[in-house]
């Protein structure tokens, strides 16, 4: 029983990482079909923002504050990926829908951007730029109709960048000059350290949990059902499923499908952000940490069926478990006489590398029953 | 179109030899009779960067240190040495490349580089095929042995087996069961090699053994290992590399298995540079194996940190791998000094055989190309270096491992052309 129970953690654990860092990628690409090879760096300034976060945190002012700096982040984070999303969509993935390959080449073109982005503008200069385009992008929005539709708003729009670019080199200043460590630009990994509350472990019916793992697995769940509800109960969430399943269509009936892609790639780009936040909990914080997760990340939501969030999270937990099953040999302790070929075979592959061998090996064999996944969308969208 | 991009390219390589050129040597005081190029090849981009980046700073430092004290003297001349440095971008073929560049075009008499095993195996058929030298400054697997390589690093005799001596016998986990962790390439899986055969000539076990693949960081499945084959704690020998090993060391710390109850991680590839990098809180009662650790507490060694300090900020620190690369260019001087020419050949033989007063102690090269060290064992501290527990006395290099099942018995000596790479003793 503790056994199974331990087991069952572990995968749990393995998985909500995978799913949370997958769940972005199964909106953009599930939904929207964009092939986003940035996905990993978003997930990556979800990371530094985390870092960025807990380094203002242990500023005298927010000092009190500290031990809820990983809540604060996870707000922070999903704004600040979301709005590089948004940048991202509006700049260059809207002018190439339809056609994937170059989709691929561009956004593996702004992976590779940000990643030296990172390395060679101090961070502090980072955030600034990020509050800039936050303001830059949605200042105007917050204006009233009256001067929205007047002739001139284009001047007004073009004063709010000047007013968001202000404020964002004097943030940027301000910051460098209070926390010495984001003012210099830096290609050494950095460390997010846990506040005390959550490091450690707890103890549920006899068996012990690390805390970090149990909070990746809230935030996942929180992740999960909140996009799940926002999908299904709110009138934007019905605008997204009309516009993948049929763009012209809804189109004609009057949802601007312009607002909904720019929504939808925000959310998977926000999302992307929150998957920062946990795998920061787990090991250091780098301009490669994204790349490390995104081949992953493609892996669940093909296996769970493109467009499908009951397959992604299906598939996630199921490579999690997996993953714990065959990797730390658990199945010879379920079963300890087992004969003698089989458990040579089981040993050969209870190491990591080989269970990440055998796992995919898994996946293509099961894709080559079932190549559309667990969960084929119906529909249009698919006839195309 | 094509006119301008070829004047563009041309202008771009113009202004790379300027930077190169711009990169040599320090202030122009006139006592010199000449000047020597030597070449410098490290990764100075991508992953790598951080680390080899490194040992630039210190063979610098260690070329301006020479020519302030009168250059290299060779027949009653003084040479300057100027340096030209090149990038191997963190990429093996790369590292290849520029050091056909360098010996062929620049026509340099040594080069000083590398750190990754696989870029070494890159580079070393272009310095045997060519028969020029690399001087290469990285503890490593050793089991190779190359006329044209000379290797300042530490072997695992002058490392691992020390070490794993050490936390058999006389750690607070003596008498224990080993575990071994490492990254999914040839140094942890050779090292581990020889450590399972030392463990099993002690007398003692090794219960699980477990390989990360690199870029990975997922190690959730090896900690659920390490719990069921070590439930009452024991010894833990990690081959980690890089930002693995946070991942690691955080996770392992929120499962419980701290030395506080009785797991002692011995690590090979932490070192002062590292411990500030994973945290010295996640490290604290752990140790680590090295010839060289900053807080030796001779002048040579603080003389050495306050230089480098000096030169390139108060904030660095300097580690195992930086002496190694410190010690190369002094014993190349040397050893130019005494062949009194800087021609390969003859450089090669003068090297065997000299000695150097290191920041660690006494250094002195042998006829396998390698140098004998000393092993120190060390507890990392709060403070995030090392409090030195153990040294062992001058250990002799074994370029073949004497523990290995497939070098047993075997060594290397380029004094005695009958010998050579590798020879039955």
């Amino acid at each position: 029983m503790e056994l199974l129970l331990d087991s069952l953690f572990n995968g749990v654990a393995i998985g909500s990482v995978l799913l949370v860092a997958a769940l972005g990628l199964a909106i953009v690409f599930g939904l929207m079909g964009v092939i986003n090879l940035a996905h990993g760096e978003l997930m990556m300034l979800g990371a530094y923002t985390t870092y960025v976060t807990q380094l203002l945190f242990k500023l005298p002012i927010l000092k009190p504050f500290y031990n809820s700096y990983i809540v604060v982040s996870i707000f922070l984070a999903f704004i600040v990926s979301g709005v590089v999303g948004i940048l991202l969509e509006k700049t260059i993935i809207r002018k190439l829908y339809g056609s994937p390959l170059e989709t691929l080449l561009a956004t593996w073109g702004v992976s590779l951007i940000l990643q030296q982005f990172v390395r060679s503008v101090p961070l502090a200069y980072g955030t600034g730029l990020v509050i800039s385009l936050l303001i830059g992008l949605f200042l105007p929005a917050t204006f009233p109709s009256k001067i929205k539709e007047s002739v001139n708003f284009k001047y007004f729009k073009f004063s709010s960048w000047i007013f968001a670019a202000l404020t964002g080199v004097l943030t940027g200043s301000l910051i460098s000059s209070y926390v010495s460590k984001l003012s210099r630009a830096s290609a050494r990994n950095v460390d997010v350290t846990a506040p005390s509350w959550m490091r450690g472990q707890v103890e549920i019916i006899g068996t012990t949990f690390p805390k970090t793992r149990l909070m990746i697995i809230v935030i996942t769940l929180i992740s999960v059902i909140a996009i799940t509800l926002f999908l299904n109960q709110s009138a934007w969430g019905m605008r997204i499923r009309a516009v993948t399943q049929n763009r012209q269509m809804s189109d004609c009936l009057g949802i601007s499908t312009e607002k909904v892609d720019i929504i939808t790639f925000g959310i998977g780009s926000g999302l992307a952000g929150v998957a920062g936040v946990a795998v920061s909990l787990l090991g250091s914080v780098g301009p490669n940490v994204g790349g490390n997760y995104i081949v992953g990340c493609f892996m669940v939501v093909v296996l769970g069926g493109v467009g499908n969030l009951l397959g992604t999270v299906l598939a996630s937990f199921g490579i999690g478990i997996m993953t714990d099953l065959i990797g730390a040999g658990r199945l010879l302790s379920i079963w300890p006489d087992m004969p003698l070929p089989l458990s040579n075979t089981i040993n050969f592959f209870a190491t990591t590398s080989m269970a990440r061998v055998m796992i995919f090996a898994l996946i293509v064999i099961f894709l080559q029953f079932k190549p559309t996944g667990l969960f084929p969308q119906k529909g249009r969208m698919v006839e195309n | 179109m094509r006119i301008s991009r070829r004047i563009l390219a041309g202008l771009a390589t113009a202004s790379l030899a300027v930077t190169a050129t711009s990169c040599g040597g320090g202030g122009t005081s006139g006592s010199f009779d000449d000047t020597v190029t030597v070449g410098i090849l490290h990764s100075l981009s991508g992953t790598m960067a951080i680390s080899e980046s490194t040992l630039v700073d210190t063979e610098k430092m260690a070329i301006e240190e020479i020519n302030a004290s009168g250059g290299v003297k060779v027949g009653g001349k003084s040479y300057k040495i100027e340096y030209i440095v090149e990038d191997g971008a963190s990429d093996w073929p790369t590292f290849a490349e520029k050091s056909k560049k360098l010996i062929d075009q620049d026509g340099v008499p040594v080069v000083f580089g590398g750190w990754t095993s696989a870029s070494r195996k890159a580079m070393l058929p272009v310095y045997e095929s060519k028969d020029a030298f690399l001087y290469y400054p990285i503890q490593y697997e050793a089991q190779e042995c190359s006329n044209n390589i000379f290797y300042t690093g530490a072997t695992p005799n002058q490392q691992s087996e020390p070490a794993t001596d050490f936390m058999y016998k006389r750690s607070p986990a003596a008498g224990g069961n080993f575990f071994l962790v490492g990254s999914d390439y040839v140094f942890p899986r050779t090292s581990n090699t020889i450590t399972k055969a030392q463990v099993k000539q002690l007398g003692g076990k090794v219960v699980g053994e477990d390989y990360l693949p690199l870029g990975n960081t997922e190690v959730a499945p090896i900690i659920s290992k390490i719990k069921k084959a070590l439930p009452e704690g024991g010894i833990i020998i990690n081959t980690l590399n890089g930002d693995q090993n946070v991942a690691f060391f955080k996770q392992i710390q929120d499962a419980g298995i701290t030395p506080s109850s009785g797991y002692y991680v011995m690590n090979y590839s932490i070192a002062e540079e590292e411990i500030s990098t994973i945290g010295p809180e996640f490290l604290e009662g752990h140790y680590g194996a090295w010839n060289y650790m900053m807080s030796i507490d001779t002048p040579a060694s603080k003389k050495f940190a306050k230089s480098f300090k000096k030169r390139w900020g108060a904030d660095r620190v300097v580690a195992d791998p930086q002496e190694s690369a410190y010690n190369m260019v002094y014993l190349w001087k040397q050893a130019v000094e005494d062949a009194g020419t800087f021609d390969d050949n003859a450089v090669r033989e003068a090297l065997v055989g000299q000695k150097f007063d290191a920041p660690q102690g006494p250094v002195e090269v042998m006829p396998n190309h390698h140098l004998s060290q000393t092993v120190r064992i060390g507890e990392i501290n709060a403070e995030g270096g090392f409090t030195i527990l153990e040294e062992t006395g001058v250990v002799l290099p074994q370029a073949w491992n004497q523990k290995h099942p497939s070098s047993k018995g075997f060594a290397c000596d380029w004094t005695d052309p009958s010998k050579g790479e590798k020879y039955k003793l």
